[in-house]
């Protein structure tokens, strides 16, 4: 028995409702109602960023995030890169690298990664590095992934929008 | 004290407050638990160790909490303010440069983003970073309740234990408020553990003071994760004032503050290697003072 609140939010640019539960996180809010499997849980402690999310243009852990929280605010997953002019050049740029092992850190990596761009676009690698501090990855060995942010910046410059 | 409702929590309530108002009213019975940036508490939630109140308080949507503002020589720090906030802020970077510097060594982007000011304090951990140059500062903490007049207290006095403060179960941290330091301020932090940025401290140390021709004057030592509390190192801050800073009073400022703090030994590191950063970053950060 645990009491449910009503929430709405944007969600990937498109404006929903949901009912939560008054000590849901955001992370099981987002896979239980809406599907969106992206956002990985990993630790569940804020320590690892498998799960993280955009939120009012700022990046957070979902894992830490109380859903009812999200009410009234922008929240942008890692579904929500994907547009119907391809994927995000974040994206490319992991592809592009082959950035991706196991591939379990990787919606939480771009997320944050898309993040510094959006304040940055010009990032230099160690401020890379020191944005990616709470993303942790136990496959990659972090070279592809911070050579991949900076082909990201790249691709940008190239291709505005 | 918060009522003793362990996690898995029971809450029957929820208010998402929309000014000040409206959340001192939703705690006046002292049913009620504030929600600032929740990354301590929602970390608690599952594992057990937190304390909350049938009734969560969401403080998100109160503007009159956020925010950093200077005047007559005072800062004055919402408790709602990010430490991402705090980071950005280029007030604080030209006048309390120190503050920054503490906000880039807390936590990652994800955490800095969300974490509050006034979380980092009533969540009382004795690891807490923020709290250590603001009780250098000789910051006072704003409290407001509903129907009786604002309070304010010293940070330095303000917490009794691990987890524990003087806050009432109906009262909320609004801001805190210190005044601007002198020109020849000086103020370095220290802090060690298992992750760069990623840590809770194992061992954190603030020390300011005005600092002319090796001198260190009016000095602050405080210390975190050495203690229940953070610990304010007052009689070696009464050997350093005034004194020239030479290897006689390093060492016996070293074996004083060595005797003011009282680390334990539990999971994350002993009581031995504490004692040994302490000094460590005691002495390493009195002999920057003798060249300056
Ligand atoms: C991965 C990770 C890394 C971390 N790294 C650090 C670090 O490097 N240094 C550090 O010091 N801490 C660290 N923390 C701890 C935490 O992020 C901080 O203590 C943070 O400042 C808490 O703020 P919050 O807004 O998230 O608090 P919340 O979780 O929202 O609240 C914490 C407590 O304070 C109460 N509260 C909140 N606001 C108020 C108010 N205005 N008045 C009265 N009571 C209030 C709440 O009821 C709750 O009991 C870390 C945490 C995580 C998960
Ligand atoms: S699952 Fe959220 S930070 Fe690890
Ligand atoms: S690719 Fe496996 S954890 Fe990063």
């Amino acid at each position: 028995m645990s009491l449910k609140i009503e929430i709405s939010l944007v969600l990937n640019e498109t404006k929903v409702e949901a009912s939560v539960g008054v000590t849901e996180s955001a992370l099981e809010l987002l896979r239980r109602e809406f599907d969106l499997c992206g956002a990985k849980l990993a630790c569940g402690e804020g320590e690892c960023g498998a799960c993280t999310i955009i939120v009012d243009g700022r990046s957070r852990n979902s894992c830490l995030t109380p859903a009812v929280d999200l009410d009234g605010r922008d929240v942008m997953t890692v579904e929500g890169l994907w547009t119907e002019k391809g994927v995000d050049a974040v994206q490319q740029a992991f592809i592009n690298e082959g950035a991706v092992q196991c591939g379990y850190c990787t919606p939480g990596m771009i997320m944050q990664a898309r993040y510094l761009l959006n304040r940055n676009p010009d990032i230099s690698e160690a401020e890379i590095i020191r944005g990616l501090e709470g993303n942790v990855c136990r496959c990659t060995g972090y070279k592809k992934i911070i050579a991949a942010v900076k082909g990201a910046s790249r691709i940008q410059e190239g291709s505005p929008g | 004290m918060l009522p003793q409702n362990r996690f898995p929590p029971v809450i029957t309530e929820y208010v998402n407050a929309t000014s000040l108002e409206m959340a001192l009213e939703a705690l006046a019975d002292g049913n009620g638990t504030p929600l600032a940036g929740g990354s301590d508490l929602w970390a608690q939630k599952d594992n057990g160790d937190g304390r909350i109140g049938s009734r969560l308080v969401n403080l998100n949507r109160i503007d009159e909490l956020r925010g950093i503002s200077v005047n007559n020589g005072f800062v004055r720090i919402g408790a709602l303010t990010s430490i991402s906030e705090i980071l950005e802020n280029q007030e604080l970077a030209g006048s309390v440069a120190l503050l920054p510097k503490v906000a880039d060594r807390f936590a990652s982007d994800q955490i800095r983003n969300v974490a509050t000011v006034g979380g980092n304090i009533a969540n009382a951990s004795p690891a807490a970073d923020f709290v250590l140059p603001l009780v250098a500062l000789d910051s006072e903490v704003e409290i407001c309740s509903n129907g009786r007049d604002p309070r304010k207290q010293a940070l330095s006095e303000f917490f009794t234990g691990p987890g524990k403060t003087i806050l009432g179960a109906d009262e909320l941290i609004t801001a805190v408020i210190f005044k601007i330091p002198q020109k020849n301020f000086h103020g370095v932090f220290c802090k060690t553990g298992p992750r760069p940025a990623l840590e809770i401290s194992l061992v954190a140390m603030c020390l300011t003071g005005e600092l002319h021709n090796g001198i260190l004057d009016n000095s602050r030592l405080v210390f975190g994760a050495v203690g229940p509390t953070v610990i304010c190192c007052t009689n070696t801050e009464s050997l350093i004032n005034g004194s020239q800073i030479d290897d006689e009073l390093v060492a016996g400022a070293l074996d004083m503050m060595a005797g003011e703090i009282s680390p334990i030994t539990d999971v994350r590191a002993s009581k031995w290697y504490r004692t040994h950063i302490a000094r460590t970053f005691l002495e390493q950060e009195l002999i920057v003072c003798r060249s300056k």
